[in-house]
């Protein structure tokens, strides 16, 4: 379970997240829509640790454990995951060796024994085939000269291989065609075990069709405003922001 | 925030405990007096029982050193040189021509074994069979010992400390030494050929590939001496040998002087390869400290279709001043230069090749890669040449720097002449840094920083390490890693 408590962050002087509460239960898919600028990456790069942000208040519990105080790798081996929106290239890193360092370096953070080679292939191989990312893309430097698709599918990649507690998706639909939609949603879906959590950020209501989510919440001004259930997503779909941007205001 | 503070912390703690070689051994030495005069070099080819001509050549270079004057285009800043604060010989009293290991000093022996290098054949006998590897061990001024000798002369291969070379086969020295870098050549060169103490001498005849590899470990020991050695060898037609050499000192806050002098003769389709894991001492965090490595390396493809290439991992010395070069003289000669230099700290790295092509259809190879990362500077500096008859030349460079952090610098300066219009020289050049943005994107997938940051380096100079011999590939990569510890923030 992970709760958000009170949120307030800032970087360089300008407050992005002002009060935000959140939870999300175990095995519960969680969506945060909102106008650009609210805040959602900010949320979801503060969860991961990202350092140029300054929390000034509030809390984030991992199944109780306070995450703030943990380095961005100590998270990630506590079973947080972020698909980013805008996912890095490591250019000289083969696909399959980063796989293979972040793989071993989370088995040994939680005290699990190194994979064997044939087994770490066989599984890459697997989870490849089924998001259609050809064999010969693991040997080409970490999404370099990737197409947004590529990226967005590579991202789902190593979230399944990671096998994480805690996955945020942020805008992982946006650029992607109709039938990598498909086939990542099915990526996703694979991974609801009932006790997985996913927090997914998106603008699009369509997303949701595929994934389907047991929460929506509204961001605005760097907090929730709303929250409901599916149908959320349709009402907003219909009626925009314009509502929730003067609430929050 | 956590990650932050564990950085700080890690960079004020990167200091001489990152450099695993400082430590001294207490040997008793017999050292030449402070200063440098015609005197001291008699004195030197005294020691070493040397011909009558090489005193002459000694105190001719003394004499030409002595009007010129120190080179100042490199991108590096230290306070001048006091030649006179330097002991010009060190060598350890127990030393005296020992005839077998037994005879060594075992402190010295000891401090090899510390370094992980293993001079007892036996013990590396027990090894893998086919990692064997023959070491010639320097000790400050002189060679203590040189192993598996036996074994390589069967096959004709000479391979011995340079004092041993002007005893036993002084015919050979005389014919090969000073043709490949000239005395005049540069300063420090100069100075070299007046001073130099010891070094390897390798031989190996005509259509022999030399049965292992060849490889000398240079240690300073001694405080304010000067390392001055000097390395000279000779494929003869049709034959192969691979070489390495490494190096480390001690810990010292004052600066120490190494200019060593390397020739290389390829005879037609000879093949030498040379390579260089470089880790003498690079000073503390503030930069106190460290070798001044100021180095002439060149090889000269002077017979037909011959080659030459050049490996080196470079991660010590607090300046580094070094072009490892090829002349390719014979017709369908190659030269090859692969390089990866680390600076770390305030280390300063002014490096790279020098490609000239003489003969008909010669081709060349420089992939040169950079990683600079604390306060250091690192400039590569390559000149790639055809003259009017290399007809057909090529030329491949590629030079890449990697910045890690915001206060670490590299340039590139490449000098291209051709008087040949049928010469063809292709160079590549991209500078790149680590960012904030890819270590973090690394750590959320559960890599620490250091970790990261050796996954990408690791990346970087892959198709360097490729080209060092399989059993120095690894400590080469270890030794990448260990240079960069607390480069990360
Ligand atoms: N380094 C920074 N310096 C100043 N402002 C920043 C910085 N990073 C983000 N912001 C600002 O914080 C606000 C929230 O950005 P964020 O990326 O979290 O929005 P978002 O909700 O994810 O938007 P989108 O839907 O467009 O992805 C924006 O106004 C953005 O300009
Ligand atoms: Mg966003």
């Amino acid at each position: 379970m992970l709760e958000i408590r009170n949120l307030h962050v800032k970087i360089e002087d300008k407050k992005i997240l002002d009060g935000l509460t959140l939870t999300v239960n175990d095995g519960e898919v969680a969506a945060i829509m909102g106008p650009n600028g609210s805040g959602k990456s900010t949320l979801s790069y503060v969860i991961a640790g990202k350092e140029d942000y300054e929390v000034l208040d509030g809390e984030i519990l991992l199944d109780g454990e306070n995450v703030l105080e943990m380095d961005p790798d100590a998270r990630a081996a506590a079973g947080l995951f972020l698909a980013f929106q805008y996912p890095l290239e490591i250019p000289g890193v083969a696909t399959m060796s980063f796989l293979k360092a972040a793989m071993g370096a989370q088995r040994k953070a939680r005290g699990e024994e190194e994979l064997a080679v044939g087994e770490f292939l066989k599984r890459v191989r697997g989870a490849a085939d089924k998001l259609g990312i050809p064999q010969d893309m693991l040997k080409r430097g970490l999404n370099v000269g990737f197409s947004g698709g590529e990226k967005k599918r590579m991202e789902i990649l190593q979230m399944a291989l990671l096998e994480p507690r805690f996955c945020i998706l942020d805008e992982t639909d946006s650029g992607l065609d109709i039938d990598a939609l498909k086939v990542v949603s099915d990526g996703v879906n694979a991974l609801r075990d009932g006790k997985r959590s996913f927090l997914v950020i998106t603008h699009y209501q369509r997303l949701l069709n595929y994934i389907v989510p047991d929460s929506v919440h509204v961001m605005a001004h760097g907090k929730v405003v709303k929250s409901g259930g599916k149908e959320l997503a349709l009402e907003l779909e219909a009626n925009g922001y314009a509502d929730y941007k003067t609430l929050a205001a | 925030m956590p990650a932050v503070h564990e950085t700080v912390e890690q960079v004020r703690a990167i200091d001489v405990d990152q450099y695993k070689y400082g430590f001294v051994t207490d040997v008793e030495m017999d050292l030449a007096p402070k200063g440098l005069n015609e005197d001291i070099v008699r004195m030197i080819s005294a020691k070493k029982g040397e011909p009558s001509w090489m005193t002459d050549w000694r105190l001719d270079a003394f004499r030409r050193w002595q009007t010129m004057r120190e080179p100042q285009w490199a991108r590096v800043d230290y306070p001048p040189i006091d030649f006179n604060e330097i002991h010009y010989y060190a060598a350890p009293k127990k030393n005296n021509a020992p005839k077998s290991l037994d005879e060594v000093d075992p402190a010295i022996l000891d401090a090899y074994k510390k370094l992980g290098i293993p001079l007892r054949e036996q013990e590396m006998l027990a090894g893998v069979q086919n990692s064997r590897v023959a070491v010639d061990a320097v000790f400050d001024s002189v060679s203590v010992v040189t192993t598996f000798k036996e074994e390589l002369s069967k096959a004709g291969v000479i391979f011995c400390s340079m004092s041993e070379a002007l005893r036993e086969h002084p015919e050979l020295v005389r014919k090969y030494l000073g043709t490949v870098v000239p005395v005049t050549d540069n300063y420090y060169a100069t100075l070299n050929c007046a001073v130099f103490t010891d070094g390897s001498f390798v031989y190996i005849p005509k259509g022999v590939r030399c049965p292992m590899e060849l490889s000398t470990y240079f240690r300073i020991n001694e405080k304010n001496t000067g390392q001055f050695e000097r390395t000279l060898i000779i494929a003869e037609e049709g034959s192969y040998v691979s070489y390495l050499e490494g190096c480390t000192a001690p810990q010292r806050d004052e600066n120490q002087l190494h200019a060593a002098v390397v020739e290389l003769v390829a005879l037609d389709d000879a093949e030498i390869k040379y390579s260089t894991v470089q880790n003498w001492y690079p000073g503390d965090a503030e930069g106190k400290g460290g070798i001044y490595n100021f180095v002439t390396k060149r090889g000269d493809c002077r017979g037909r279709n011959s080659k030459i290439s050049w490996t080196q991992v470079e991660t010590g010395s607090s300046i580094t001043w070094k072009y490892p070069s090829c002349i390719l003289r014979g017709d369908g000669s190659r030269g090859e230069f692969y390089s990866i230099a680390v600076s770390n700290g305030r280390q300063q790295v002014d490096s790279g090749t020098k490609m000239i092509h003489l003969g008909k259809n010669t081709t060349s190879r420089i992939i040169a890669k950079g990683i600079s990362a604390g306060r250091s500077n690192s400039t590569y500096r390559g000149l790639v040449s055809a003259h009017r008859k290399a007809t057909n030349a090529r030329n491949f460079t590629n030079c890449d720097s990697l910045l890690i952090g915001n206060k670490c610098g590299a340039h590139t300066v490449p000098y291209i002449e051709s008087k040949n219009a049928s010469a063809v020289f292709e160079h590549e050049a991209t500078t790149s840094k680590i960012s904030e943005d890819q270590l973090f994107y690394c750590m959320q997938r559960g890599l620490s920083a250091e970790e990261a940051t050796a996954l990408i380096v690791n990346g970087f100079v892959k198709d360097v390490l490729q080209q060092l011999p399989m059993e120095f590939a690894v400590e080469a990569q270890k030794l990448i890693s260990i240079s960069l510890e607390g480069s990360v923030g």
